[in-house]
């Protein structure tokens, strides 16, 4: 086969691209197998180190915090249950919601929609002392009921759900109804089934919208047992040492390799139904 | 009282379109009952009324001694053949039969009986495991057919179920439909816009157009007798042909001929209407027909040309015959084989 030079350009092109994503977190992890003293006064590495058991078992075990009561694996463990919770709920409710939108043909759903919709420009970052005021005054900070409600509605994937309801034809409801199907059995042993693979491909998106929070979890959370990992990357290693002791690079790469893993997991075991959920649907 | 009765029937949508006006129908146990008439007649829509899927504007329907018109379509005991199957995708061809049934609190052995009786009857026993994607068209249009059967229900609705088939498998499966609604013996109504298959599957026939029955019958009743213009131009195949002409004293002038003694009181323009088939080739014939374009289709041959000034006048001649473009042809009607409408009611007036 004759290589065009076009092909040459496009794979430099995508050579490139690979390498940006990659290396980062290549060298995140070499740095994570080295001795802190050593990525002090030699920078990051490009190669691997001796240090990887070491480092990776104190981030792990070890307690940080301000009162030292929280380790990473604690952390870990938060950040999941809130991702779940987050994605799990967001999904029920979009799809839900978006079932009453197309469904039930009242003279506000459009309107509605679009309420819902509009939304989007009103991230939580906006709206974070009202939902704190709301969140505190419930008595539910310090808790995982705090850290996922206010973030369970989902404009996007209300929107996303509603688009390929949509495309259902009509005659399939009305079988159903003739087969002695209520409104709930046809969501369920329909829509529910119909829409899997964009069941899972929201689901990967809102488990890592859930996880990558940041502000919202470093206000709601005071007790430190309630820390997710991204706070966690900010405090757990500055404020427990104070200017005497070296700085730990070295942990903190090996912490931040670590929280990648519990996303790239749910990616991996979904992707099958990702990848089928943008780009075709099961009809 | 018969098994389904409809009262003054009407459908009126939002938008003011009135689609169904106040039709009167009865229908008997066990009959098959076809409604035909072109797209946007209003079948379709008098069709769900009967399943539910469409709310009742004016009037009433029985059926089996109940007033249904508030009655959930689930709980109506109705089962429906749609046009392109609707067959659930995601559920296997045995899921696809057992669903209606599951929903109706059925136990499992009783179901799965009923499935594979319902499987045999139409052949599917095969394919019980495929999901619907997996299906031909006919099998499709099978798995439908046995997803209404298995319920067992008072009544078949099929909301043209062939049109979406090949030609061939379509006369197929209407003798498959037929047969099959007499061996279950369910009473059925069939909408189609296809004449054919409404003569050869009827019991009964209501031809509709624009929201009214035109008219209520026997097939042969309808092809002998149309009571309209609407009627006559709609069931025949090839179409029958229309001669504009003038009825004074019981004599009728045609362009270039004349009958006399005709059987009507009626005095004034008219449309006469005479079918392909009942023209056979005399000496002196009342009409001369200059081929134009033979179709041979073996069995025999559509013969279309001109007489004076009408054009596509259409002639059945026998296969065996050899017509040839240019050819004339002296033609006569079979005795009393022709319609005269009212040219401005469409009426039939003899």
């Amino acid at each position: 086969m004759k290589i065009k030079p076009l092909q040459i350009v496009a794979h430099i092109i995508l050579i490139i691209g690979v390498l940006l994503m990659v290396l980062p977190i290549w060298i995140s992890f070499a740095s994570s197998t080295h001795e802190n003293v050593s990525i002090l006064t030699e920078g990051m590495r490009f190669t691997l180190g001796d240090q990887f058991s070491r480092n990776y078992n104190e981030v792990l075990n070890e307690k940080g915090g301000w009162s030292e009561e929280v380790t990473a694996a604690k952390m870990f463990i938060n950040s999941f249950i809130m991702a779940l919770g987050i994605a799990t709920l967001k999904v029920a409710i979009s799809a839900m919601s978006a079932y009453a939108l197309v469904y039930y043909r009242f003279k506000l759903a459009v309107p509605i929609f679009w309420l819902i919709f509009i939304t989007l420009l009103v991230p939580l970052e906006v709206r974070i002392f009202p939902s704190y005021k709301i969140v505190s005054d419930l008595g539910l900070t310090n808790s995982y009921t705090g850290l996922i409600l206010p973030l369970v509605a989902s404009a996007t994937a209300t929107f996303f759900f509603r688009q390929f309801y949509k495309t259902i034809p009509d005659e399939l409801l009305e079988s159903a109804k003739l087969d002695g199907a209520n409104a709930w059995s046809f969501f369920i042993d329909f829509l529910v089934p119909l829409s899997k693979t964009m069941i899972a491909a929201m689901f990967i998106f809102m488990f890592v919208y859930g996880y990558s929070q940041y502000l919202w979890p470093l206000i709601m959370t005071t007790a430190e047992e309630y820390w997710t990992v991204v706070m966690g990357m900010k405090i757990i290693y500055t404020e427990s040492y104070e200017g005497v002791a070296l700085p730990r690079t070295a942990e903190r790469f090996a912490y931040i390799i670590l929280s990648m893993i519990p996303p790239v997991l749910v990616v991996v075991f979904l992707q099958k139904w990702f990848i089928k959920g943008l780009i075709q649907t099961e009809k | 009282m018969s098994f389904l009765d409809l009262k003054n029937v009407t459908k009126i949508y939002p938008n003011g379109t009135k689609a169904v006006h106040e039709t009167s129908l009865s229908i008997s146990e066990g009959e098959f009952m076809v409604f035909v008439g072109p797209s946007g007649c209003g079948k379709s829509t008098l069709l769900r009324m009967v399943a539910g899927l469409e709310d009742i504007t004016e009037g009433d329907i029985n059926l089996d001694g109940q007033l249904i018109n508030e009655v959930d379509p689930s709980e109506r005991d109705v089962a429906m053949v749609f046009q392109n199957y609707a067959l659930y995708p995601h559920m296997n061809v045995y899921n696809n039969l057992a669903y209606g049934l599951k929903n109706r609190g059925i136990d499992k052995e009783t179901i799965e009986q009923k499935v594979n009786d319902a499987a045999k009857l139409l052949q599917i026993s095969d394919f019980l495991q495929r999901k619907p994607s997996m299906l031909s068209g006919g099998q499709r249009q099978r798995v439908a057919m046995g997803r209404a059967i298995v319920r067992n229900p008072k009544i078949f609705l099929f909301d043209e179920p062939l049109s979406n088939l090949d030609a061939k498998l379509r006369i197929q499966m209407r003798l498959e439909i037929k047969k099959l609604q007499q061996k279950v013996g369910v009473t059925s109504i069939f909408v189609t816009h296809d004449q054919v298959e409404a003569m050869t599957l009827a019991d009964r026939l209501a031809v509709i157009n624009n929201g009214i029955i035109e008219q209520l019958g026997t097939p042969i009743e309808i092809y002998n007798n149309p009571e309209s213009l609407f009627v006559a131009g709609f069931i025949g195949s090839p179409q029958m042909n229309f001669l504009d002409a003038n009825l004074n004293n019981k004599t009728l002038s045609a362009e270039n001929f004349e009958i006399k003694n005709i059987d009507s009181d009626y005095n004034g323009e008219v449309t006469l209407g005479i079918r392909p088939e009942h023209l056979i080739e005399s000496e002196n014939g009342l009409i001369n027909l200059k081929v134009e374009l033979v179709e041979q289709l073996g069995s025999d041959n559509l013969v279309y040309g001109q007489i004076k000034n009408i054009k596509d006048f259409c002639y059945r001649s026998p296969g065996n015959q050899i017509i040839k473009k240019g050819d004339t042809l002296s033609l006569n009607i079979e005795e009393n084989k022709y319609y005269i409408f009212d040219k401005s009611t469409g009426k039939r007036v003899n």
